[in-house]
């Protein structure tokens, strides 16, 4: 790890408060999520990562408190540099801001970790499901979702078999 | 039955303009199974006469779950899955994965299978762009090339059979290693491959590159400037195209490129032509570093010695008791992983593609999320899209580069 990279880290964490956690030679800044949006401006203009590689989540339940991780993946081009940023967020009504208006591509990224978590972005333009359809119910990615192995539903028999299916907690 | 809920306008109301409301501008149907897509991508385009207003792209349609199954299935088993993500870069696939399994558990790869490894990537890279190449000429009616690319492909789809078994689903890449040796023919026929391939791209050049048809078709398309195309996340020759020099290969080397003189080739006019040109030159590129890993292709083992996550070769079973009990734990348990998260990228094709791996500390990945290059790329069209015709949309969706197996996952 790089020395600018510790001296970035340690102004994020001055500024909004967290901890940090390491693996594999990696360190990545664990910051508030209410203030993501805040922070967000800040990587970019003052610490100069102009580039959002990745948006995604862990879901740790059964806890609840914070249920989720959404983690955030920045690249600065011009300094060769990487920067990890988790953000804890509640399993009940889980939201943090939107980052959409700081990096544009976010507006993908944050509608999969919606579709696939449920997790809400407060101030996304268009907050829609992406890879499900319209109608789907859950969010597949959560780990209380049932992984397949199930009857397949045909036209049918579709509410026969619906009604013995484990149901998603919405 | 269920019901059936339609999307309708008022749903997108916030995404199309004023004049659709009234039915001043048309709302059209593009996909999802229109040929010039590139998969099963679908369009939502509001147009005025010819030209597009708005564009809404609605993708999903090839959505696997790939991510919530590879959750159930131990760290080898899921690899299986990951060819399936971008069909056309099936080796950068497996790589990405298995160099994220290796940062996570931290193992050492051999120099050898470190070799094999670029070269295969870099061959994959080459098919995916005569593929790309063929297509996106195809969209703006060259018929020709198409046919052209796709004779040299298939001497690279042999390659891969000739070490895999496999055309495309190679699995070849292992955690840890490669999965064998290569096989004596293989330096032979990769060296007659380099010897062909660029004759032939000069071939696809000069019915490409001052052909005023194709010029016409795609000289100030779809253009994006510097900055935004790294706001929006842009990676590979889409990105490289509006003129930064973002290669994963340069920006944070991964197994042994930094020993390989290359260049990253870089445009700026930022439209379709110069993507056009990225592709061409990249392939260039990538014949330099197979020459260079196979003229110092390194002896020695293909796969790590550390047999608590890499299977003990045959010979060994049939001798060692420990060999024996390390290959069945590895077959039936797998191996353990410990907890912690690690973010890894290869320079697939398309841009950058990520693995986001988290263990438990138990033998299946908690959780896995690949950065598809082309998930980003495609968000951009609508932007690029703007003020277009129809026809020249079918251009810019052909030099983004997109494959939706990779977008949907």
């Amino acid at each position: 790890m790089s020395d600018v990279l510790g001296t970035y880290q340690q102004r994020l964490l001055d500024t909004f408060g967290g901890s940090t956690t390491e693996h594999a030679g990696e360190t990545t800044v664990i910051l508030p999520a209410a203030r993501m949006l805040d922070a967000a401006r800040m990587i970019h203009d003052e610490l100069g990562f102009d580039f959002l590689a990745c948006i995604t989540a862990v879901d740790y339940w059964p806890q609840e408190n914070p249920r989720f991780h959404v983690a955030y993946v920045f690249r600065s081009l011009g300094q060769t540099l990487t920067l990890q940023v988790r953000a804890p967020v509640s399993g009940i009504e889980p939201s943090l801001p939107s980052i959409e208006s700081v990096y544009r591509n976010a507006n993908w990224q944050e509608r999969e970790v919606y579709d696939m978590f449920g997790i809400r972005f407060e101030g996304h333009p268009d907050l829609r499901r992406i890879l499900m359809p319209a109608d789907w119910v859950g969010h597949p990615q959560r780990k209380d979702y049932p992984l397949g192995y199930e009857e397949p539903q045909y036209s049918f028999n579709f509410d026969e078999i619906r009604a013995r299916k484990p149901a998603p907690k919405e | 039955m269920t019901q059936i809920q339609e999307v309708t306008l008022d749903e997108i109301r916030h995404l199309v303009s004023e004049r659709a409301l009234t039915g001043e501008t048309m709302l059209l149907n593009m996909g999802p199974q229109h040929p010039s897509t590139h998969g099963v991508l679908r369009l939502l385009l509001e147009l005025d006469g010819e030209t597009i207003v708005n564009c809404i792209p609605d993708i999903g349609y090839l959505h696997t779950g790939i991510e919530k199954n590879m959750e159930a299935k131990t760290y080898q088993k899921a690899e299986v899955m990951t060819d399936r993500m971008d069909y056309m870069n099936t080796v950068g696939n497996n790589f990405t994965y298995c160099l994220a399994i290796e940062k996570l558990v931290g193992l050492d790869v051999p120099p050898r299978a470190q070799a094999i490894r670029v070269i295969l990537a870099e061959l994959t890279r080459i098919q995916s762009h005569l593929v790309w190449l063929g297509t996106a000429a195809l969209d703006v009616a060259a018929m020709s090339v198409f046919l052209y690319c796709f004779r040299e492909r298939e001497m690279i789809l042999d390659i891969m059979e000739l070490v895999s078994g496999q055309r495309m689903m190679t699995t070849y890449i292992r955690p840890g290693g490669v999965w064998r040796d290569v096989p004596v023919e293989f330096e032979a026929a990769v060296r007659e491959f380099l010897k062909i391939i660029p004759r032939r791209i000069d071939e696809y050049e000069s019915m490409l590159t001052k052909n005023p048809l194709f010029l016409d078709r795609t000289v100030g398309i779809g253009k994006i400037s510097a900055e935004e195309a790294i706001n929006w996340g842009l990676t590979g020759a889409t990105l490289r195209a509006s003129g930064p020099d973002y290669d994963v290969r340069k920006f944070a080397p991964y197994s042994g490129y930094e020993q390989y003189d290359f260049d990253i080739p870089t445009r700026t006019e930022g439209d379709v032509y110069a993507r056009y040109l990225l592709h061409i030159e990249e392939m260039r590129q990538s014949i330099r570093i197979i020459q260079q890993a196979l003229d110092k292709m390194p002896l020695g083992p293909v796969r790590s010695n550390n047999y608590k996550f890499v299977p003990p070769p045959r010979s060994e079973i049939g001798t060692s008791m420990e060999a024996l009990i390390h290959h069945f734990k590895l077959w039936t348990e797998g191996f353990n992983a410990p907890k912690g998260s690690v973010y890894v990228a290869t320079e697939s094709p398309r841009g950058e593609l990520g693995c986001f791996l988290e263990g438990d500390g138990g033998p299946k990945p908690y959780r896995v999320h690949f950065r598809a290059p082309s998930f980003d790329n495609l968000q951009v069209l609508p932007k690029l899209a703007k003020g277009h015709f129809v026809a020249d949309l079918v251009a810019i969706i052909g030099s983004i580069d997109i494959v939706l197996g990779d977008i949907d996952r």
